[in-house]
């Protein structure tokens, strides 16, 4: 098979799918060309996440990607948030295959483009070298 | 399950199995052996090249079996270059929306100095002949077209290019793959020099095919090493195979026009109800078609998915989708018939057999629309198409 079965299952049963109106923090990356786009939604009590949303535009490990990863910031405290990789989407998820590892790349930067907003529009102070450029490297 | 994926293959007909097993079991010989069980593998692969020259009209020393569509496609175009290249031609011409067996083969003879003209094949998924016509020049040396296409399973004017390659003495190539026992063909009416076709797209077994060569067009071998397919083709004959080929498309060919009607009745029912689904696309010519195939595009979704789903439902089918491909590109047929990347990624082929049945196409009906939906429905892409954010490529 393609994919392991805890890919197939949070791409059977996402968790954590649909918007926060009023959310604390907005993040999209990836774009409809490279057949890609997530967009995570966070809802923020005091320093962790109290709520987290999103919608996916992709393939199955990209929908497995974004559901993993919600779950796993889930009710995390920020600093922690900061800490999660795409690789650790990975782990979770029990591998990806090689050609679908960016969409868990896809996944780390859709969490931390949503931090960066939650921080741009609070006025918080953050390293700017802790939020590269996301830009959309493994296509084209 | 419902198996709706025959362009990619097709399950075995029990005539082809039956005509196949004795070459597994008793008649083992080599055909290139003296002995009597020898000759009589060597009698069959002749029966063989006769039945499949006649579902084609043409001789039976116009047919060399192969492993199948993607070498025949390789012997046909790498010979027609390497003879023009002898007398000074290095010009070919084919469509953007060929089969990878014959783009991959041209790029490779481009990189040898070969100029390729890749002609457009317009929204309809059709290469008109003036269009060929009109590229031909004093150095082509090869006119390579599909008969139909494998994706949106549109119908090239075959015969009208084969007249014009015959009044300018260009050889033509056709990769039949996805034609071959599903229409009416005639290599002589149509002026084809050579024709390309695979043995398990129309229910005969995998790894064997064959190439039509018009005598007196050179082909050269690709696989050197021993005398077999009268030295054009080295390598022990796969004589289960060509005898399984040769079964099925007998068969195909005697059931061709009643398969057809049936099979395009069903096509037209399931198009007629995914056309209801909103900002969705028939991708390809809706006449000039193959019986069996249904292309859509779903604005909003992605195709891996949507075939994932549709699996977890017991429903097989194929998408052009770049994420199936394992490359993160979308299809190069549904980009050639201008499908922006983002609807190409949205790809949906449903390709029908003659074992597919009417009540299955109402569960095709049923289902995919759901399937769209649900996907939609966790898409931003789809969100901000129905907010006005994103405009609609698909009305």
């Amino acid at each position: 098979m393609l994919y392991s079965e805890k890919v197939m299952d949070h791409f059977r049963n996402p968790r954590n799918v649909g918007v926060i109106d009023q959310a604390d923090g907005v993040g999209e990356v990836g774009n409809a060309k490279c057949g890609d786009i997530m967009k995570i939604y966070l809802k923020i009590d005091g320093d962790a996440i109290s709520d987290v949303k999103f919608e996916t535009f992709g393939c199955g490990s990209a929908i497995a990607s974004s559901s993993m990863a919600t779950e796993m910031i889930k009710g995390k405290p920020l600093e922690e948030v900061m800490e999660l990789t795409n690789k650790a989407v990975v782990e979770a998820l029990d591998g990806l295959p090689a050609h679908k590892l960016h969409c868990s790349v896809l996944a780390e930067e859709a969490v931390k483009a949503a931090l960066k907003d939650y921080y741009d529009k609070n006025n918080i102070a953050y390293d700017p070298k802790q939020f590269p450029n996301v830009d959309c490297a493994g296509c084209h | 399950m419902i198996y709706v994926d025959h362009a990619a293959t097709t399950k075995l007909s029990d005539t082809a199995l039956k005509a196949m097993m004795p070459f597994f079991t008793e008649h083992y010989g080599n055909p290139s052996s003296l002995y009597t069980m020898g000759q009589q593998a060597a009698e069959a692969l002749e029966g063989a090249r006769r039945t499949v020259a006649e579902c084609l009209h043409c001789r039976r020393d116009e047919i060399y079996f192969t492993s199948g569509g993607s070498e025949a496609d390789n012997q046909a175009i790498l010979s027609a270059a390497r003879w023009g290249k002898m007398r000074g031609k290095t010009h070919i011409i084919s469509t953007t929306f060929e089969h990878h067996a014959v783009l991959h083969t041209l790029q490779k003879l481009e990189k040898e100095g070969f100029t390729v003209t890749l002609l457009d094949v317009h929204e309809n998924g059709v290469v008109s002949p003036q269009q060929v016509a009109d590229a031909i020049t004093d150095e082509t040396c090869l006119v390579t077209v599909m008969y139909a296409n494998n994706e949106i399973g549109t119908i090239q004017p075959i015969a009208q290019i084969g007249e014009i390659c015959r009044a300018h003495k260009v050889t033509f190539h056709t990769d039949a793959v996805q034609a071959v026992g599903h229409l009416a063909i005639d290599v002589v009416a149509e002026n084809i020099d050579m024709l390309s076709l695979s043995g398990h797209k129309f229910q005969g077994p995998k790894g064997v095919g064959a190439l039509y060569v018009r005598k007196g067009v050179t082909l050269y071998p690709l696989i050197e090493g021993g005398a077999q397919e009268r030295r054009k083709r080295a390598g022990t004959e796969n004589v289960a195979g060509i005898v399984g080929l040769a079964a099925a498309l007998k068969e195909a060919c005697e059931h061709l026009e009643e398969n057809a009607a049936n099979i395009s009745a069903l096509r037209d029912k399931l198009i007629a109800g995914l056309e209801t689904i909103p900002h969705g696309a028939l991708n390809g010519d809706l006449t000039h078609r193959l019986p069996g195939n249904v292309s859509f595009c779903f604005e909003g979704i992605e195709g891996e998915s949507l075939l994932l789903l549709l699996d977890d439902k017991g429903i097989c089918a194929s998408s052009g989708s770049a994420c199936t491909s394992g490359s993160l590109d979308p299809s190069h047929v549904l980009l050639a018939i201008g499908r922006p990347h983002e609807v190409a990624h949205g790809s949906l082929r449903l390709s029908l057999g003659e074992e597919n049945t009417p009540e299955e196409i109402d569960v095709l009906i049923r289902e995919i629309p759901q399937v769209v939906e649900y996907l939609r429905n966790m898409s931003p892409v789809w969100r901000d198409l129905q907010k006005g954010e994103r405009s609609y490529v698909i009305q």
